[in-house]
């Protein structure tokens, strides 16, 4: 009698267990079913590399927003990764205990700001500012890259601590042993041997900054075009779903549901990559 | 000219400490400005008087409500899947194919965007389901997307007990339930809560999820099928359509108290449990 309870509760933890897995399975076969037929219709080539997007005249290219994406990616990975990678060393290394007591949490805390917070204090502080003293329209690639490059510090900064954290006590013992000094140590020792973590926070950065939506509706422009500088509004694969999924339909609606699943396409690249290259150790 | 290690040791400190007190400067400015500027708008009307006008005038309770229902409903579907994972992760099964695949899972859906998450819970609760633009759907959504974060955090915590509460609860003659009922899951409860809560921060936060899945309606919701806006998403409703920055503004501050009440909860948890386990 106990044995077939014990079975019933193993097998029940099976079914709950596979949740995650059949969750993904859903969200990739309900995109692909509703987002795949337009692509087919517009051709994949067409769809990714044409420069015009007028879903009135039934026109869906998406290479602006894809532009527009790694534009302001870059620009974030830019502004956010050598601050980020600053500070972990910070708190792994020089930080006093009762500071690192209070960086670590507000550092999470960063991490727990709705989006839109981030958003609307770009719109405010970071465009008008761009506007006075650069020029432009304000709402710009450069404040959508400097609003992602401040929401990807938590992820960067966290994993990246953890990774040197994690090494052993020796490397800094051996480094110190042969009188290097404590940056030396770091410089030469330390990061390199934690490369592969810093790597994944890195990507996992980026997989922030790609995937964010609200903020950068806020602080981007989300004019449809090419852009030519930092200056000017982009618009992001994301934002183009997050502003036109309100009133769109039909086609449109499905041209949207494509735009998710090349997002979802670059996620999981980044993702498994990051995978990847922390399992290796 | 060469530097000395000297001369740049003392260089890279100076560099990294700035780095770390921008951060610190960084976040400072922004709860600060949101702070000071919507700390004033809230008081007992604009806690509990329903948005008029769009939102222009009255308060914003509907939407405080809605983001409580919207939050309950995902933590009630969200929590014991993600415990239940987390058990069968550590409990059930060996290291092997299958937990690979579980963990890849988890993780991979833990990188998903929010707006792709929004994307799916329209097709699938909103539309497939037909659930509508609800509370259910906007809970359920937000559910599936808080769901790896349950699933690590408790893990973490069940790995954090020590064996010999199993073994003591196995040398009692109890079974693997029993045990995990009775021994585990209560050693492992605080760290488990940690999750839950920081689940809870998440749906307090979202909105590109819920704005695609639960609607934007202003009215009071009276069941779960009805139509809601949560605080996140009437917040970037007022801003970017200028509704009123004033009512934006304290929509914000409230937002920015409840994240800071639920990281110091978490936080205390987290302390508790640490202190404990030592």
């Amino acid at each position: 009698m106990k044995g077939r309870a014990e079975k019933f509760t193993e097998h029940l933890f099976l079914v709950v267990a596979l949740s995650s897995l059949s969750v993904l399975a859903l969200i990739t076969v309900f995109l692909f079913v509703e987002g795949v037929p337009l692509i087919a219709k517009v051709g994949l080539f067409r769809f990714l590399f044409g420069t015009v997007w007028a879903p009135s005249q039934n026109l869906y290219g998406i290479f602006p927003m894809i532009v527009g994406t790694v534009a302001v990616t870059l620009g974030a990975v830019l502004v956010g990764v050598p601050v980020a990678l600053a500070c972990s060393v910070f708190l792994a290394e020089f930080a006093p205990t009762m500071v690192r007591n209070v960086v670590r949490p507000a550092i999470q805390l960063l991490a727990g700001i709705p989006s839109v917070v981030y958003g609307f204090w770009g719109l405010l502080f970071v465009v008008p500012f761009i506007r006075s003293h650069l020029g432009g329209p304000g709402l710009s690639i450069l404040a959508g890259s400097i609003i992602l490059g401040i929401m990807m510090l938590p992820t960067v900064i966290s994993i990246s601590e953890v990774s040197l954290l994690s090494l052993p006590r020796q490397y800094k013992e051996g480094a110190f042993a042969l009188g290097l000094t404590h940056w030396q140590t770091i410089r030469t020792v330390l990061l390199p041997a934690a490369k592969s973590g810093i790597v994944a926070s890195v990507i996992l950065g980026i997989g922030r900054a790609v995937g964010e939506t609200m903020a950068v509706i806020m602080v981007l422009g989300n004019a449809v075009a090419i852009p030519e500088s930092i200056l000017d509004p982009a618009r992001t694969l994301t934002t183009n779903i997050g502003i036109e999924m309100g009133y769109a339909s039909g086609e449109h609606q499905q041209a949207l549901f494509a735009t998710g699943i090349v997002l979802l396409f670059i996620i999981m690249l980044l993702n498994s990559s990051a995978q990847l290259i922390t399992r290796k150790k | 000219m060469r530097i000395s290690p000297k001369t740049s040791q003392r260089i890279a400190k100076v560099v990294i400490w700035a780095a770390a007190l921008l951060v610190i400067g960084v976040l400072l400015a922004i709860l600060l400005f949101i702070l000071i500027k919507g700390l004033p708008e809230i008081d007992w009307k604009f806690l509990t008087e329903i948005p008029r006008n769009m939102g222009r005038d009255g308060g914003i309770s509907s939407t405080i409500v809605g983001t409580l229902l919207v939050t309950a409903v995902a933590i009630l579907v969200a929590t014991p899947f993600g415990v239940g994972t987390a058990f069968f992760l550590t409990e059930y099964t060996k290291e092997g194919r299958m937990t690979r695949i579980i963990r890849f899972s988890a993780e991979s859906l833990s990188g998903i965007p929010s707006i792709v998450f929004g994307l799916f819970g329209f097709l699938f609760f909103v539309m497939y389901l037909q659930l509508g633009w609800s509370v259910l759907s906007g809970g359920l959504t937000m559910a599936v997307m808080i769901l790896p974060t349950i699933i690590r955090t408790s893990e973490e915590a069940i790995r954090t007990v020590p064996t010999a509460y199993r073994d003591v609860g196995f040398s009692l003659g109890g079974t693997k339930w029993q045990t995990i009922v009775r021994a585990v899951f209560p050693s492992a409860l605080p760290g488990i809560a940690v999750g839950v809560i920081l689940g809870i921060g998440r749906c307090v936060a979202e909105t590109a999820a819920v704005i695609l899945t639960a609607g934007s309606a202003l009215r009071m919701p009276i069941s779960l099928f009805s139509p809601t806006r949560t605080m996140a998403v009437h917040f970037y409703i007022m801003a970017r359509e200028g509704i009123s920055i004033e009512k934006a503004y304290g929509t914000a501050a409230l937002l920015i108290v409840l994240i800071l009440l639920i990281n110091v909860g978490a936080n205390l948890l987290v302390n508790r449990f640490v202190a404990k386990g030592k």
